[in-house]
């Protein structure tokens, strides 16, 4: 009854517009209806049974990707992406550190949005997946075979990347646009001179089919809008980019108020294979930029960073025929495109409306140079040119869609906190299910590809209150599953999401598990200082640094007494796990450590910095339950004073 | 005697799928191994059934002291093994040439296959030996020390034929491809025995009527 009220103020607040009058109706529904069809049935896996989807939550601050399963809801696992995690050493280890270089320096954190998976011709093929960082513009590839983070690309000249990383339907593309407009290049200005001065770069990076290696391509300079949310064509409409924007006002200041102003707002339509074109045939203006390129390799176990010195930048007025607007009513947040690629959908989250373009209306205003005015030289289509329809009234705030593959499409509305099934072709609102609460995102596993796997959506919650036992102020989000396989969407399952998840992207298990790397070949690893066998493990002193070339298996290190180490020293552990077993990594962990421990999966090698500040016998242990004599993994190191002759030397069964 | 020939050319020929094919199979499956781990005992050596599992197998058997699996190298077996098969596989193939041709009679066929299935026996004996060192002489400082029931120590010898239950694991002992091959083949010997029995008779039959 509460929240009912509270629907009922939010409504009256934003007078007017539409009456979702029937929401503590409908909530009663909900709740009953889950438990009145034996939806615990429905998301209930047994006991050793595996789930049917793979399900990739964005962590947002947590920089992180979390694994689910779906229908159970059950974490499977959390990927570091831009945070450092002491859980396993990322970010902490020698050689992933790398991964978190940009231009700013080591940034280990970020706030991580959308997920997006590989595809070839339209279809999810489960190579890698794609994140973006929203804060220091990056964007990260993770291996779908080791669920590792693989690669890290700074985006120069962009600020808050936050239309990104949605790709094109063979992957050719990762996109990465700019949701605030800065200088380009950066200089010493007043904010006050952003309208003309303020440029908005989407940026196309190209992705290497093999390694699937990124690469900026190209970086289109658009005017100084905010670039919110994007999507690529598919079908008919491939070879194409949609970006939202909003503040086409060009404000600076205020912009709840001055950003809101205008009725109707831009989807920027983007024909990135004339661009593609372009480039190739030598156009582009190459400008001096500095950004971070980080890749890990699985030989060597190890990240580099290589810092880039240059970008190609494009005037978008140069290449004829590749940019235009649409416009779209009010401030449009989600743009998403129908599964065989004719709708354009818009969301004005000011609007109580969805607005859906048709892609073949915009091709025939285009060629016929409809134009309705233009800025900054790109040419405005006129929206009733372009306008498939619309769907009237649906709900308060809407922001994403997917689609189901059968026909449908479900709309996300964050101010009347609900999910809405709609018909794409008769725009007929079919279903809405109350959201508890505020739902942001909605998912359904290929929901953003040509072949949807239309069973089941999970909405992404900002609001948690009270479906969960309270844990002080501070909450996980919800997600909540639904089966969308009737006519009317079920409520199965509500279960807290890690972080705070912004987009999701799921993936029938059957195309993922069967590839899911197990362990590293240890005759594979070509680790610097990888010590492959026991025979390779020593002690070598280079100055101050001390190398130890260690290595680990059930249930003892090699070596484990260590003497001759000195106050003041640097004292690199490289540590090479010599299991070959799935599931039995190793933990290493040292007293005093001032970064993390390590968690050393099978047949790989770590190397975590130690500065002994304290003289004495100080221990170092597994922190893996690795085996039954787990607790016996241990050994000791014994630190001297700094001026201390006492010769290296290390043992093991003396 | 082209017929019983013949047969016995291929039945010899058979056991050379011991030269590809494992002769025996042990697999252990436990709880936490839902892919079971298992060895294939070649003539030639033992094998991991997948990649890692003869390390993964050595891992284990360390806590109850047991040596680590043998190398080819370490066994005189699996050098004398691949001789002793080739050389029957050649006997064999000999005698089958000469029947065909009717030099010798059949009981060549089955003084063959008596002398296999002794060497087989021998084999299996050996085979058995090895497994109980194996199972029982085991390392006094190993990390446990199981016994039985009575107080003695517990013998890990795994079963030469069957299934047996060992602490936590699920034992399986069974003959493998080679093993199957090397049967066929030697029942084809036998076969030849009976065939080449009675061209012979009909050879000596149409020799008297001449
Ligand atoms: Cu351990």
């Amino acid at each position: 009854m509460k929240r009912s009220i509270n629907s009922l103020l939010l409504l009256a607040l934003v007078a007017g517009i539409v009456a979702s009058c029937n929401n503590s109706e409908s909530n009663k529904k909900g709740d009953q209806g889950a438990l009145a069809s034996g939806a615990a049935e429905k998301v209930y896996v047994a006991p050793g049974e595996h789930d049917e989807f793979y399900a990739f939550f964005s962590g947002g601050y947590s920089g992180n990707l979390t694994v689910y399963g779906l229908p159970s809801g059950r974490m499977f696992k959390e990927i570091p992406v831009f945070s450092q995690f002491p859980t396993n050493g990322y970010g902490y280890s020698e050689e992933t550190t790398p991964m978190l270089n940009t231009s700013h320096g080591f940034v280990p954190w970020d706030d991580l949005h959308h997920p997006d998976i590989s595809q070839t011709n339209g279809k999810l093929d489960g190579r890698w997946i794609f994140v973006n960082g929203n804060n220091t513009p990056r964007i990260a590839r993770v291996d779908l075979e080791t669920f590792e983070t693989e690669e890290i690309i700074e985006i120069p000249n962009s600020a808050g990347n936050h239309s990104s990383s949605f790709i094109t339907e063979n992957t050719e593309y990762v996109v990465a646009g700019t949701r605030f407009s800065v200088p380009v290049p950066q200089e010493d200005i007043s904010i006050k001179e952003y309208k003309g001065k303020f440029k908005g770069a989407l940026s196309f990076l190209s992705v290497d089919q093999e390694t699937g290696r990124m690469n900026i391509k190209f970086q289109l300079m658009m005017p100084g809008f905010n670039y919110d949310l994007s999507h690529p064509g598919r079908g008919k409409s491939h070879g194409w980019f949609f970006f939202t924007t909003y503040n086409t006002e060009e404000a600076n200041s205020l912009l709840e108020v001055n950003a809101s102003q205008n009725d109707k707002d831009f989807i920027a339509a983007i024909n990135w294979k004339k661009v593609e074109e372009y480039v190739n045939n030598g156009g582009g203006t190459k400008m001096p930029a500095n950004y971070a390129h980080n890749v890990y390799d699985h030989g060597t176990h190890n990240a580099t960073t290589t810092m880039k010195k240059e970008v190609l930048t494009i005037d978008p007025t140069k290449v004829p025929g590749a940019v235009f607007f649409l416009p779209t009513p009010k401030s449009p947040h989600g743009v998403d495109v129908s599964p065989d690629g004719e709708y354009i959908i818009g969301n004005g989250k000011l609007s109580a409306d969805l607005t859906i373009h048709s892609f073949d209306k915009m091709i025939d205003a285009i060629d016929n140079e409809k134009f309705n005015g233009e800025a900054y030289g790109i040419p405005i289509l006129s929206f009733e040119d372009i306008l498939a329809g619309t769907v009237k009234q649906a709900g308060l705030g809407p922001l994403h869609t997917e689609f189901d593959g059968k026909g449908n499409a479900y709309t996300t509305f964050f101010i009347s906190s609900e999910l809405v099934k709609w018909n794409v072709e008769t725009r007929e609102v079919i279903d809405r299910q109350p959201n508890y609460y505020s739902v942001g995102h909605v998912m359904i596993p290929g929901g953003n590809s040509a072949h949807p796997f239309g069973k089941y959506a999970v909405s992404m919650n900002k609001i948690t209150k009270d479906r969960y036992l309270p844990t002080g102020p501070e909450l996980e989000h919800s997600a909540q599953l639904f089966d969308i396989t009737g006519d009317k969407m079920e409520l199965l399952l509500d279960f807290p999401t890690h972080g705070e998840p912004h987009y999701a992207a799921g993936i029938p298990a059957e195309i993922l598990a069967p590839k899911s790397k197990k362990i590293y070949k240890l005759e594979d690893n070509k680790h610097e200082y990888a010590a492959l066998t026991s025979g390779d493990t020593r002690v070598e002193r280079d100055g101050k640094e001390v190398h130890i070339y260690m290595s680990m298996i059930r249930s003892h290190f090699t070596p484990d007494n260590i003497e001759g180490i000195r106050v003041g020293d640097k004292v690199y552990f490289h540590i090479t796990n010599h299991e070959q077993d799935f599931d039995v990594p190793h933990g290493f962990a040292m007293i005093g450590a001032n970064n993390a421990e390590l968690l050393i999966m099978p047949g790989q090698t770590k190397t975590l910095v130690w500065e002994p500040k304290q003289i004495g016998v100080w221990p170092f242990y597994c922190t893996d339950f690795c085996s039954a004599l787990h607790q016996e993994m241990q050994g000791y190191i014994r630190v001297s004073p700094e001026n201390s002759n006492i010769e290296l030397s290390w043992s093991l069964g003396e | 005697m082209k017929k019983a020939g013949i047969i016995m050319i291929i039945g010899s020929l058979l056991l050379l799928g011991l030269f590809k094919f494992p002769l025996w199979n042990i697999m252990l499956g436990a709880p936490q191994y839902p892919e079971p781990l298992g060895m294939n005992i070649h003539i030639t050596g033992i094998k991991g059934v997948s990649e890692f599992d003869i390390q993964n197998i050595d891992g284990l058997n360390h806590y109850i002291g047991m040596r680590t699996i043998p190398k080819a190298e370490d066994m005189w077996e699996f050098e004398v093994f691949p001789l002793v098969i080739g050389g029957m596989v050649a006997l064999g193939a000999f005698i089958g040439l000469l029947g065909f041709f009717g030099k010798v009679n059949h009981w060549w066929f089955i003084g063959w296959f008596g002398l296999m299935s002794v060497l087989g026996i021998m084999g299996m004996y050996d085979f058995n030996l090895w497994l109980t060192d194996y199972g029982t002489n085991l390392d006094p400082n190993a990390i446990m020390k199981m016994t039985n029931p009575d107080g003695t120590p517990m013998s890990y010898k795994p079963p030469l034929l069957g299934y047996q239950k060992m602490l936590n694991f699920d034992v399986d002992s069974w003959p493998h491809i080679g093993a199957y091959l090397m049967f066929v083949g030697m029942l084809l010997t036998m076969i030849a025995f009976f065939v080449g029995k009675k061209e012979w008779k009909k050879k000596k039959r149409s020799f008297q009527s001449h």
